[in-house]
């Protein structure tokens, strides 16, 4: 099968990921600038069998994409800003019972209704901390039209590998710019599908300790099990022995924690030799990308450490590049949320944080200022 | 041996096997001496025998409360998820999965006050599920505050001068919802409640039972009831009156009073078989 060419929408292509990668559920509520996603696959899921349903509001959207997952779909739900608010508690829900989900948040202007048209990156702490407890959470960042459709699988396979829900994050400007793409041929791409159980029913735990991560079976597959919120034993049912509810925090942090580096995923460029790097991720990077060539143009040895995942947060790659650069700069469409993280990381450069929040993009002059600046 | 006399053929009435359907090593459960809860999973249990239904075909999901910690007890696949949430969850399954049957435990908080969204809306859908509503009027678990079902004047903790809140008809709600099924029964009346609760998971499309059942601990207890006993003989037997009969009563003997039994059924278009008859049919067809 030859590849298809397309011009497409960052939301657009995310609909041509989330099929790519097996998709067969979307619930959805509508929301500027993510529409565009729940409209796709309105149209495209029921061509392929799969599942399309408009819930009530976000909170019943996600609801209704964990339990099609419990049903054995991959699963979707699409949102922005004041959306990804009222998800929270949900995906709480399907980190602690452990059910694979991907959850994508356009950001918008916030707080609030805040800014409905305009790009932001200011979800980035919400998606690490936004519901309540400690809980593993990854989240991609992609930048580009083409890798919001990668991205997309990517985190349809992380979820299922990993049996958790996975936040495809990116701004408005992404989402709604258009560019020529190349829509992947079947086996192009890894799929990673949800492993089969197939033991005896009565020897099935769905958080058997034995597994870092036990297999889900599908609810009506002869496995009989129970799934609960509250915090719970290996049988799924629950608990208040403190031995058990404290193995069963650690468990589910570490079952990522210990796979940070195949999670992780940095895009590096010109870093041997850097003396300032910046440090940025989605459509901010497009134009970080064009002041450090703009800067090595001008002989400066700048450099870009692109993350396409955020969460978990690449602390050691900025921690070695931080002993042997002057600065790492941090340009965001926030007040300063990665920037902490960086400060958090870095051990010896300067960090030098560029925030936008007036609705508009961080400009390729403002970031080569910042360059020229902590050379 | 063949002078032994034929033997008699003699009626053994089985006792029913609640094990078949309990999970027996997740007992005792939490509910408190003199709850109704208990009364209306007997009823749901014997209903769900009579449908003959395998246990791997029936999804039980809930959302937070007394009333949602039945999926624990009971040997289906079950979830308890949410406060309020367990409709929008159930909504995914039976959409994932139209082949399986599901019903939610909920409470007359958990349906009616945070999931009151979702309940309307899934009545709007009509979805293939069956609704049991804990009606208790009152928040059980967090200990006695006043639902959205609990009456004008009533004492909670939180309306310790009392409610001033007028409560849900929640079959009305249903009803005008869209639900094509509404009953309400009582945990007084077992027998009818298992003949409600089977007529309801026959049902295809969305079926409510409102259940009203007693909660002594609190709702008792702040309002000067007696015991368990008495507050079903009052609010459960006194206070309501079936459908059929009340065709037969003035209208002064139904003042006050809740009707029990089947209160509407229609035929409906459910929800998953005009996903496949028209979304999909038309989405997969050539032209
Ligand atoms: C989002 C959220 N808000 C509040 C609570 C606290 N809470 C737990 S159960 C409950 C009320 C339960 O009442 P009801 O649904 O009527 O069930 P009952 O306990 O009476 O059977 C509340 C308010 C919660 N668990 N989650
Ligand atoms: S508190 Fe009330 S509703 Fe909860 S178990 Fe006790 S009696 Fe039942």
């Amino acid at each position: 099968m030859a590849q298809k060419k397309k011009l497409l929408q960052g939301n657009e292509a995310c609909v041509e990921g989330a099929l790519y990668a097996g998709c067969k559920f979307y619930a959805g509520y509508p929301i500027t600038p993510s529409t565009e996603i729940a409209e796709g696959l309105s149209v495209r899921l029921p061509k392929v069998g799969g599942k399309f349903i408009q819930m009530e509001d976000e909170i019943a959207s996600i609801a209704a994409a964990i339990g099609g997952s419990v049903a054995g779909l991959k699963s979707l739900t699409a949102t922005s800003g004041p959306g990804f608010s009222l998800k929270q508690e949900c995906l709480g829900y399907a980190c602690i019972a452990e059910i694979p989900l991907v959850i994508v948040n356009v950001m918008r202007g916030g707080p609030s209704t805040g800014y409905p048209t305009g790009p932001s990156q200011a979800d980035i702490m919400q998606a690490k901390w936004g519901t309540h407890g400690d809980h593993p959470v990854i989240a991609v960042t992609p930048s580009y039209v083409q890798e919001i459709l990668s991205e997309t699988v990517r985190a349809f396979n992380l979820a299922e590998k990993f049996r958790t829900p996975v936040i495809v994050l990116y701004d408005e400007i992404i989402g709604h710019m258009r560019e020529p793409i190349t829509i992947p041929v079947p086996g192009e791409l890894e799929v990673i599908d949800r492993e089969k159980v197939t033991c005896e029913a009565d020897e099935y735990f769905p958080y058997d300790e034995r597994y870092e991560i036990a297999p889900l079976a599908p609810f009506g597959s002869g496995y009989r099990f129970h799934v609960t919120g509250l915090n719970h034993k290996k049988d799924g049912f629950p608990t208040n022995d403190s031995k058990q509810i404290d193995a069963n925090n650690r468990r589910i942090m570490r079952k990522i924690e210990n796979h940070k580096e195949e999670i992780w995923k940095n895009e590096e460029t010109f870093l041997d030799d850097a003396e300032v790097v910046v440090f940025t991720l989605g459509s901010t990077a497009r134009s970080a990308r064009f002041a450090v060539n703009k800067a090595r143009e001008e002989g400066i040895k700048a450099g870009l450490l692109r993350p396409l995942t955020i969460w978990p947060f690449p602390d050691k790659a900025i921690t070695e590049l931080s002993k042997r650069v002057k600065a790492i700069i941090v340009p965001e469409m926030n007040l300063g949320q990665m920037t902490l993280e960086v400060e958090r990381c870095s051990k010896k450069a300067d960090v030098v944080g560029i925030h936008r929040v007036d609705g508009e993009p961080i400009t390729p002059a403002q970031i080569l200022d910042a360059i020229k600046k902590h050379k | 041996m063949s002078t032994a006399a034929p033997e008699k053929k003699e009626k053994v009435v089985q006792p029913f096997d609640y094990d078949k359907y309990l999970r027996p090593n997740k007992l005792p459960h939490i509910w408190c001496p003199g709850c109704g809860h208990g009364i209306v999973l007997k009823a749901l249990l014997r209903a769900i025998d009579k449908t003959g239904l395998p246990k791997d075909n029936i999804v039980m999901v809930s959302g937070i409360g007394c009333s949602s910690r039945t999926p624990g007890y009971v040997d289906f696949n079950t979830m308890h998820t949410l406060h309020g949430r367990a409709m929008a969850f159930a909504t995914g399954i039976k959409f994932a999965r139209p082949d399986l049957k599901v019903i939610v435990v909920t409470g007359d908080g958990d349906a009616l006050a945070i999931g009151g969204n979702h309940f309307i809306h899934a009545c709007r859908r009509n979805i293939d599920m069956t609704v049991l509503v804990y009606t208790n009027a009152t928040y059980g678990m967090t200990g006695g505050q006043y639902s959205p079902t609990s009456p004008i004047g009533s004492t909670a903790t939180t309306s310790r001068y009392g409610n001033i809140e007028p409560p849900f008809d929640t079959c009305e709600m249903a009803k005008a919802s869209g639900a094509s099924f509404v009953a309400r029964g009582t945990a007084y009346h077992t027998i009818e409640l298992e003949r409600t609760i089977y007529d309801a998971l026959m049902h295809k499309g969305m079926s409510v039972v409102d259940i009203i059942d007693a909660c002594p601990t609190y709702f008792g207890r702040m309002n000067k009831y007696k015991s368990a006993t008495q507050m079903m003989e009052i609010l459960e037997k006194d206070n309501t009156v079936n459908i059929k009969q009340a065709d037969k009563l003035p209208p002064e003997k139904l003042q006050g009073k809740m009707l029990r039994g089947v209160l509407h059924k229609v035929d409906r278009p459910e929800y998953c078989d005009q996903y496949e008859e028209h979304v999909i049919k038309k989405a997969t067809s050539k032209e």
